[in-house]
């Protein structure tokens, strides 16, 4: 039984697998093709280092991230801190309704909507259809980043202790000291991890941005455009390199949990006994 | 109580992660009785316990179920249930159907079912509960929905795991008293595990007295008081003062630089020996009739009585009386014959039983056990 | 007057920047999508959108049914593979999981894009088997395929809320379950299958959603009958005719769909009532 369940995991991750291993095996083809493999080059890697345009996008696909990561990060910590002190039920349950719209509507309902909002604003009152690029693509990456910094930050503030921040009061703080000396530090964690979603989040996005970029182009409709046709295998070496990068830092982060795991087990072991 | 044994446990051994937790425990259970596994946290009781419910299975060493070696015997077949520390109750189950859960699942015809659960139910005073979530149930509430789970089934045995560890000290009480009325209505033999000595002492027929993954001693409640076999017991249960000393012949006992009479026998000559004082033993007289004098360092009061710490000889000496005494004072002590007890020495000799650097919180780690 | 709660500047002040963005970029899409569906391109009331969706009714209909079989495939997959994991040695599992997660950090178009690549007429498997004397299998371009691609790519969104909720599970529970008699099947569906239900629940919206509204997947790996709603809205906006009304009347259509199936599936998150849910 225990055997046959190993089985089962192994040929789902071989599955989950197979397609990025065509991707890192072809990202090393010599010729253009993505299906005959004829022989080893790092060409691909080399005409991405050289690309100009791929790196305009690259740098626009960063920009567009980073300012909308931040940006949703100051404002959704805010926004979190509000809901936090909402007295009214209602009306915290009304706000937490409206945060998740975003996340449970599809994405291309999301692209959809903001597109029309954005057509319709620039037809009705700027009489310009034409308005989508890197504005509307920024507005957009925010909205759909603030419902996931406010539910990262969210938890940290109500597993925060009050007492502390009375206790920072009653040592003379105001209320805006005592937020920032008592109450600010307890969610850091919270805001960092709502902040790295935020961004890789916007670096993966195509669907939204694809109804809201207009002409300024980031990587993942440019990719939209490029798997329409046969894909050059840059892209293939391009993400290659993003998963090399991605599963260098996933391990580290595992190795250390399960290093301070193992610690604290026997920390704990060395006590109870 | 039958005579027969429901349980016994021979030459038992478990080690973990190359640690020894069980030590070759041989024990037996009679039918019908209340055994307490007493011992502070890590001495292996949970791990015999849990040895017993089939959870664990023993490196060596066989257990037997009336007569028949169960080691192979997984948990779901054996006619054992548990109560666990925190209770375990089903979240996605009402208190109806977390009781009805063991029935549901031998596939009791449905109308049996009913009736028995609603008898549980009467039995630990739930009636009218059974719609409600067990979630919504204050501590001593789940404590009964579990113990109803369990005996629903008719086990033949039930394991308790420090059950009353997670209630207050005045619900405790009401559920020690609860639970050797269950005993006794019921008849199943009740196997418990608690570090809490007043616990075993009040509600058990036997207590096991563990430690190090051994049986330090079995008794009845008043035999492991008034006779400890070392100085590790006499420690755990209630208060000792631990004295070396030398057993001149049968009958008589040097120590604290006096010869006394005693009432044990049977210890080679002049044998060095423990001494077990209990503090509310101790007869306090003026300093020159005193078999020994000490001078008080330290005088608490009680309440109903005052705690006094008293140097007797460099040795540090806990005393009980309802007489106030202050700090400073030179006092006599006596001792008749039957308030002294000899214990052959062992490997806890030395580590019990001075009160110099006595404090009350040092007491017992009041945390549960975790194995 | 009621002076009882008194207003406060600062909660304003916190409350106001959110509010104001949530109303501009979540709730007024929405109506705005809403307005185009019912006007015509000068902003009269019509009806005339919503009514030319009948043409449409089958792609809506296939839509449907696509997603619900992929995400119960997901399930059937997802809910044994989660249950492996669960039994594994904590770091083993860190390590399971951490591939799980990992291909989720890989855009979705390129590992279809590689998927197709794998199963096309002339690619890799067929390469493969043709090699070995077999002849080729028509792996692409059929609703099998479009499934299929749905799976693989949603997977990892059904494994991952099931195993966080089922790893989370007492140990003690699973214990008093043996204890009372369970043995392996019945414990997992007496106990460890009602307790995943906040799990699986999740795990079905973050797959159906994202299958539902799909316009890539069933563009690359579908024939030419294997058209869904996503695919139809993106042919609205970004073919020649630019039809808003039209995708605008799609888009509700397709949120109408995700509102009721999210009331279908409340009735089995929301149950106060106690007792067992699902059995």
């Amino acid at each position: 039984m225990k055997k046959l369940g190993r089985v089962f995991i192994g040929v789902v991750y071989a599955i989950l697998y197979a397609p990025l291993l065509v991707m890192a095996v072809f990202s090393f083809n010599s010729a253009k093709s993505t299906t005959t493999f004829s022989g080893f080059s790092l060409r691909w890697y080399v005409n991405l280092f050289y690309d100009r345009s791929m790196r305009g996008i690259l740098l626009n696909t960063l920009l567009i991230s980073a300012c909308a990561a931040v940006l949703a990060t100051v404002l959704g910590v805010i926004a979190a801190y509000g809901i936090y002190k909402m007295r009214s039920k209602r009306l915290k349950s009304a706000v937490n309704t409206v945060t998740n719209i975003p996340l449970i509507n599809p994405d291309i309902i999301t692209g959809v909507s903001l597109m029309l909002l954005f057509t319709f604003f620039g037809t009705w009152f700027l009489h310009n259809s034409a308005i989508l690029g890197f504005w509307t693509l920024l507005i957009a990456h925010i909205t759909f980043n603030l419902p996931y910094v406010i539910l990262n930050v969210l938890p940290r503030l109500y597993g925060s202790d009050v007492s502390l921040y009375e206790a920072a009061l009653d040592l003379g703080c105001t209320k805006t000291k005592a937020f920032w000396r008592v109450v600010f530090p307890g969610i850091v964690p919270g805001i960092v991890s709502g902040f790295i979603m935020a961004f890789t989040l916007s670096l993966d996005d195509f669907i939204i941005s694809y109804y809201t970029n207009g002409h300024f182009n980031i990587l993942a409709t440019s990719l939209y455009t490029a798997v329409k046709k046969p894909l050059s295998p840059e892209y293939y070496a391009l993400y290659s390199l993003i998963f090399l990068t991605i599963l260098l830092l996933l391990t580290a982060v595992n190795v250390i949990e399960i290093r301070s795991d193992r610690k604290n087990s026997t920390v704990k072991k060395k006590i109870g006994d | 109580m039958k005579n027969r044994n429901i349980i016994e446990l021979r030459n038992v051994t478990l080690s973990f992660d190359g640690e020894k937790i069980l030590d070759s425990l041989d024990l037996s259970v009679r039918d019908g009785e209340f055994v307490t596994f007493l011992g502070r946290s890590g001495c292996g009781k949970t791990t015999t316990l849990r040895i017993i419910a089939g959870f664990l299975t023993p490196d060596e060493g066989d257990v037997f179920f009336d007569g028949v070696r169960i080691n192979d015997v997984p948990p779901y077949k054996r006619s054992v249930n548990t109560i666990f520390q925190r209770y375990a109750l089903f979240p996605h189950l009402n208190v109806y159907e977390n009781v009805a859960f063991g029935l549901r699942v031998s596939k009791t015809p449905k109308n049996e079912i009913d009736p028995k659960v609603r008898e549980m139910l009467r039995l630990v005073n739930l009636e009218g509960y059974e719609k409600r979530k067990v979630t919504n149930l204050s501590g001593g509430q789940q404590q009964r929905v579990a113990i109803a789970r369990a005996l629903v089934n008719r086990p033949k045995v039930l394991l308790l795991d420090e059950p009353l560890s997670a209630l207050d000290a005045k619900l405790r009480k009401d559920m020690q008293v609860e639970l050797r009325r269950i005993q006794r209505e019921t008849g199943i033999t009740f196997i418990f595990v608690t570090h809490d000595q007043e616990e075993a002492l009040s509600m058990s027929d036997t207590v096991v007295v563990m430690e190090n993954g051994k049986i330090q001693q079995i008794g009845t409640p008043v035999d492991i008081y008034n006779e400890p076999k070392n100085a590790f017991v006499a420690d755990f249960i209630g208060e000792s003062n631990i004295i070396d000393g030398v057993m001149n012949r049968d009958d008589t006992v040097t120590f604290a630089g006096h010869t006394f009479t005693c009432v044990d026998e049977g210890f080679e000559k002049d044998e060095p020996v423990d001494v077990v004082i209990r503090p509310e033993d101790v007869d306090i007289v003026p300093s020159k009739e005193g078999m020994v004098k000490g001078k008080i360092t330290q005088a608490t009061f009680k309440g109903d009585y005052y705690e006094l710490i008293v140097d007797v000889k460099g040795f540090k000496w806990m005393v009980q009386t309802t007489d106030a005494y202050r700090e400073g004072q030179t006092i006599g002590i006596a001792l008749e014959p039957d308030s002294i007890h000899v214990m052959h020495k062992s490997e806890f000799s030395g580590l019990y039983g001075d009160y110099s650097t006595f404090s009350d919180e040092m007491d017992e780690d009041p945390e549960a056990e975790d194995e | 007057m009621n002076k009882k709660r008194k207003f406060s500047l600062g909660s304003a002040l916190l409350n106001a920047p959110y509010f104001a963005w949530a109303a501009l970029f979540i709730i007024i899409p929405l109506a705005v999508v809403l307005f185009y569906a019912f006007s015509d391109g000068e902003g009269h009331f019509t009806f005339s959108n919503i009514l030319s969706l009948k043409d449409y009714g089958g792609v809506i209909l296939r839509s449907l049914l696509y997603s619900v079989v992929a995400t119960a495939i997901t399930f059937l997959i997802a809910y044994p593979f989660s249950y492996v994991v669960c039994r594994m040695r904590p770091a083993s599992q860190k390590i399971a999981n951490m591939f799980v997660t990992l291909p989720m950090w890989i855009n979705l178009l390129i590992k279809t894009y590689c998927l197709s690549a794998l199963m096309d007429g002339n690619g890799l498997i067929n390469q493969a088997l043709v090699a070995i004397g077999f002849g080729k299998l028509p792996l692409m371009n059929n609703t099998g395929a479009v499934i299929f691609g749905m799976v693989y790519n949603y997977l990892p969104y059904m494994i991952l809320p099931i195993y966080n909720v089922m790893s989370k599970i007492e140990p003690s529970l699973l214990e008093a379950a043996s204890d009372l008699g369970c043995g392996a099947l019945s414990r997992i569906r007496r106990v460890i299958f009602p307790l995943t239900v906040p799990g699986i629940v999740s795990g079905i919206i973050m797959v159906f959603v994202p299958s539902v509204s799909t316009f890539y997947i069933s563009a690359k790996m579908g024939g030419t009958g294997d058209f869904m709603i996503g695919d139809l809205i993106e042919g609205q906006i970004h073919s020649q005719n630019n039809n808003l009304p039209v995708a605008a009347a799609l888009s509700a259509v397709l949120m109408a769909i995700i509102l009721v199936s999210m009331l279908i599936l409340n009735r089995f998150t929301e149950n106060d009532e106690g007792g067992s849910v699902l059995i």
